[in-house]
């Protein structure tokens, strides 16, 4: 091809995620960096983000989402790391060619030493739902809505319905309420919410707003725009129950059904996905199944705090000068497995005698439990909790020491009464 | 009485159990459930004089808007007054995150200022 | 007089009728209703060029489907837009094989090309994926799938360049007659003349044949349910998979797209209202059902989107095609329609030659080729990187999922015919029709139609009429 560059790491995404590797790669002494962002600025998701809640444990104080993208595009921009915008990735082979496009360049290509996947997520759009009825306008993801509210300054609604519980669909019910939408409901088809307590309480109690647990959206009606929805009360399987249906008047559903790690990129390079995540299959330093291939962020599980999302891109950009630096990354290969109540673990392996902090997700919500590691007989961790619940991400650490006594090849997570 | 809340200070969502005086509500007699100061204070604040941060966007001279916040937390019944204020303002087009655009909102002693640049 | 010919309905029939009569020097009007062309039965059926073995012989339908199946290649070609010969299966369990055989039997009267039985081994090893509990099937090898609204878009498209002229937002409201010719009058006061009517107007073909004294017959829609698998699913057979038929149409088919969907569907529900276009709790059970019986383990939960179209299904059982003092009349035009569309240009053009008068000579300048709609994503790196020097437009990607660039939606803003809604960017350049269905990109649609349009923000809609997407600004007058 005619214009192949070399670099050293090439990182897909300039959101918080790509900006925190690539500073962490700088600060690892790496130069020949170059971030590869679809839009306009760096930033990603937290540029439309502009409620606060960002950073209590980085900067130990209260940012919005734009701030916080700020403090690390100031770091970014004033250690001169390459960036460009409105770039958008096509394509990364296995042997780590990347094809990019943009207005300036053009279609071109990257032989990367390493690549750091920092994609971010998208929002799970209507169609997987099933819902019936007609299809007009007024039907949103929570995100769109936010980015036509937030970024365009215009509003897509008046009388609001929210479908799903999770923490973009509750911050959209305080903010179109707060530009002066009437949100009647926000529904959500499991028995407790996917969002945070905090927003439950300062999204919807603060103004009123019911969240009604075990309810979905069955019916969408209005030929041009939405003019109502048919809810109804789930089972215990999930099912409506048909006696239980009711019609809400509204023009607007919004949607908040839930986030999905954009791993087109990743399928293209072949690296091996989790089915549970959605993301790449890593080792403690988040590298995936493909040497020099590394990920962190949304693209590699969905996170509730951006703060874990810099936290994680950190290990990877340092991990990724390690590797261009021809340091062994490996030495063991400890799988990681789960129960079923354990969701899934990040990371899914353990390759070397290190302090590593393991993120999990439970599947369900449960109470006074004990979170259990293994290695064959041996318990590592027996840790009491209170509430584990699937919206919380939770974690713990297993030490060098503990990593350096494992005999077996597996270590087993488990939720245990 | 007892009030439950849920802590709003992080994202770690404590339940709180209040114990308010029956004579006079305001009252906090003793907090129960939190794992921080900071959550004490939330608790004492919410059943004396419930306070927030307001976030929203204010529009930018020449078109666009820009997001903006209240730097510092104000009347939780002052919310949708505020945003009435905020709504008037015409943010110059060159402004800096961490300009303040209205001074003292409303008297609450919070000013507003831009969260990000005007311009990319 | 205005214009010579007017074509009432801008779906497949009236945009391949308008492009057939683009070629003569006519003054040439096409009506539609709606905000877009290919707005009715159109843009929402099966997508497929059947072969031909359906319709009982010397049926309209037999006659037209088979040849407008062998035109399809052609037509398709010219216009730009994709066609792929992935051949059909008509399968059957071990008691439907005497149905299956007579449809052979039948296929072959038709005229039919190539069509041959084949039994249980052979169709798992052409398609591993079909129920093996199947005991053998219909091969039709001139069977192939086409882009419905791609067509109807190229065919009106091409019409225009040729000369023709499209009225958006016409709905007819009474068609009088004056001075040997009619006057067409639409709901918002808009007046039409011209010599000639040709009502292509779907499921309104008799409301429209009313308004011109001619209705003996009747019209009513058929609603079929659609679903959509992502493209991860396209491949899950390579064939169209029918049923064997019953009288409400060919049942539910599992289909590839040209465009690399898995497309499950439809459904045959008989209905009054003729704008009922929603989808229903039976009919996705339904489509579980029925495809499960042709292909085991579809992956329903890789549905991205379903849909409801309506078929105009005439009184006779077959399509009506008709003149009477100037009025040409098309009705029923139900499955096969769509695989039909070319032969019945063909077939309406000789009759107005024939029976009707028309004499007008071939134009000089008539160029039957247009540049197909997706072009550009079809081009070489160096090709595509002259284009983004001369366009940068051509290098900022809008829609991430189908990689689309802003060059290819203000494209297809201006060229004829343009989208002036969201939906019809999305039917012209497949933007926001990838996995995450428009969730990042419509907003930046909007924006590139508001400026291109020199429209405001807020007007611009998702399909016209009242589908409006934003109501105001947030702040400030609007």
């Amino acid at each position: 091809m005619s214009n192949m560059m070399k670099v050293d790491l090439v990182i897909v995404g300039g959101g918080p995620a790509g900006m925190s590797a690539a500073v962490a790669a700088y600060d690892a002494g790496l130069r020949n960096i170059l971030i590869l962002e679809r839009d306009r600025s760096l930033g990603g998701i937290l540029r439309q983000c502009i409620h606060n809640g960002f950073g209590l444990h980085r900067f130990k104080e209260e940012l919005t989402g734009p701030e916080y993208a700020y403090r690390y595009e100031v770091q970014v921009r004033e250690k001169n790391i390459p960036f460009k915008l409105n770039t958008m990735v096509l394509d990364i082979t296995p042997e780590k060619v990347i094809t990019a496009m943009n207005s300036e360049d053009g279609l071109f290509q990257i032989e990367a030493g390493a690549i750091i996947l920092a994609m971010g997520c998208r929002e799970r759009p209507k169609g997987a739902l099933n819902i019936c009825g007609t299809r007009p306008a007024g039907v949103f993801t929570a995100g769109t809505a936010q980015k036509f509210v937030n970024m365009d300054g215009y509003m897509p609604g008046k009388k609001v319905v929210i479908l799903g519980s999770g923490d973009i669909g509750l911050i959209m019910a305080r903010r179109m309420t707060l530009e002066g939408a009437e949100v009647k409901a926000v529904c959500e088809l499991m028995p407790y919410s996917g969002g945070l307590a905090r927003n439950i309480e300062q999204c919807l109690n603060d103004f009123g707003i019911p969240l009604m647990l075990s309810h979905t959206v069955v019916e969408i009606h209005g030929k041009d725009r939405v003019t109502g929805v048919t809810i109804a009360k789930v089972d215990e399987r999930r099912k409506p129950i048909a006696e239980t249906r009711q019609y809400i008047e509204c023009d607007t559903l919004l949607l908040s059904v839930g986030l999905l790690p954009e791993n087109e990129l990743t399928k293209s390079a072949k690296i091996p996905l989790s089915p549970i995540t959605g993301g790449a299959t890593v080792d403690q330093n988040r590298q995936t199944e493909t040497e020099g291939v590394f990920a962190c962020g949304n693209v590699l599980h969905v996170h509730d705090l951006v703060d874990y999302v810099s936290e994680e891109a950190e290990i990877a950009g340092k991990a990724a000068v390690a590797y261009l630096e021809g340091k062994a990354l490996s030495g063991r290969n400890i799988k990681l497995a789960t129960d079923g109540k354990v969701r899934y673990t990040v990371p899914q392996r353990i390759t070397a005698e290190e302090n590593v902090t393991v993120y999990f997700r439970v599947a369900d919500v449960y109470r006074d439990v004990r979170i259990v590691v293994r290695d064959g007989e041996n318990v590592l961790v027996n840790k009491k909790k209170q509430k584990v619940a699937p919206g919380e991400m939770e974690s713990l650490t297993l030490t060098a020491e503990m990593i350096a006594g494992v005999t077996g090849d597996t270590l087993s997570f488990s939720i245990e009464q | 009485m007892i009030r439950n809340l849920t802590c709003i200070v992080c994202p770690k969502g404590c339940q709180l159990k209040v114990e308010l005086d029956d004579a006079n509500a305001k009252n906090v007699l003793a907090v129960e459930g939190h794992t921080c100061k900071r959550g004490e204070k939330y608790a004492h604040d919410e059943c004396t004089a419930p306070m927030r941060t307001l976030t929203t966007t204010a529009a930018v001279e020449g078109g666009g808007v820009v997001p903006v916040k209240t730097d510092r937390v104000i009347p939780k019944e002052m919310m949708f007054e505020c945003m009435k204020a905020v709504n008037t303002i015409r943010v110059p087009a060159d402004a800096k995150l961490g300009d303040v655009v209205l001074e003292n909102v409303l008297g609450t002693g919070a000013n507003i200022v831009t969260t990000r640049n005007v311009q990319l | 007089m205005k214009y010579d010919i007017t074509i009432i309905g801008a779906g497949v029939v009236g945009g391949m009728i308008a492009r057939e009569l683009a070629k003569y020097d006519l003054r040439l009007c096409l009506l539609e209703k709606e905000n877009d062309v290919a707005m009715g039965a159109t843009k929402a059926n099966s997508a497929i060029v059947h072969a031909g073995f359906d319709a009982k012989e010397g049926s309209l339908k037999a006659k037209l489907n088979v040849r407008g199946s062998r035109m399809m290649p052609k037509v398709t070609e010219e216009l730009g837009v994709k066609y792929q010969r992935n051949e059909s299966l008509v399968v059957a369990f071990a008691h439907e094989r005497a149905e299956v055989e007579a449809i052979y039997e039948r296929g072959i009267r038709n005229g039919v090309e190539g069509l041959r039985i084949v039994e249980h081994d052979e169709l798992l090893a052409l398609e591993p994926n079909v129920n093996p509990e199947l005991d053998c099937a219909l091969l039709a090898p001139t069977g192939a799938i086409v882009c419905p609204y791609e067509l109807c878009i190229a065919a009106v498209g091409n019409a225009m360049d040729n000369g023709a002229e499209l009225k958006l937002n016409f709905k007819v409201e009474s068609i009088e007659q004056k001075n040997g010719g009619y006057v067409i009058t639409a709901e918002n006061g808009e007046a039409v003349e011209t010599a000639i009517v040709i009502n292509c107007a779907g499921v309104y073909s008799e409301e429209i044949a009313k308004m011109t004294g001619d209705a003996d017959f009747t019209v009513h829609p058929r609603r079929g349910e659609y679903m959509v698998l992502d493209k991860e699913c396209g491949n899950f057979t390579k064939r169209t998979i029918f049923h064997t038929p019953t009288k409400m149409g060919k049942g539910i088919l599992v289909s590839p797209t040209v465009d690399g969907n898995l497309l499950l569907g439809p459904t045959a529900t008989d209905i009054e209202d003729k704008t009922d276009v929603s989808t229903t709790p039976e009919g996705f059970a339904t489509i579980f059902e029925k495809s499960s019986d042709n292909v085991a383990k579809i992956p329903f939960n890789k549905v991205i989107t379903s849909f409801t179209g309506l078929r105009a299904v005439g009184s006779t059982g077959d399509f009506i095609i008709k003149h009477r003092e100037g009025v040409v009349t098309l009705a029923g035009i139900e499955s096969p329609g769509l695989s039909s569309a070319p032969a019945i240009a063909e077939y309406v053009e000789q009759m107005l030659r024939d029976e009707m008068g028309m004499n007008a000579p071939v134009k000089a300048s008539y160029n039957p080729v247009r540049k197909a709609g997706h072009y550009f994503h079809d081009l070489s790196m160096e090709e595509k990187n002259e284009i983004i020097k001369k366009d940068p437009r051509y290098g900022r990607i809008v829609c991430r999922c189908e990689g689309i660039t802003e060059g290819e939606i203000v494209e297809a803003v201006h060229r004829n015919p343009g989208a002036s809604d969201v939906d019809g960017v999305k039917r012209r350049t497949r933007s926001g029709m990838g996995r995450c269905q428009g969730g990042f990109c419509s907003p930046i649609v909007v924006d590139i139609i508001a400026r291109e349009k020199q429209m405001a923000f807020c007007d611009v809609t998702k399909f016209g009429g009242a589908s409006v997407i934003n109501y105001q600004k947030t702040k400030g007058e609007n």
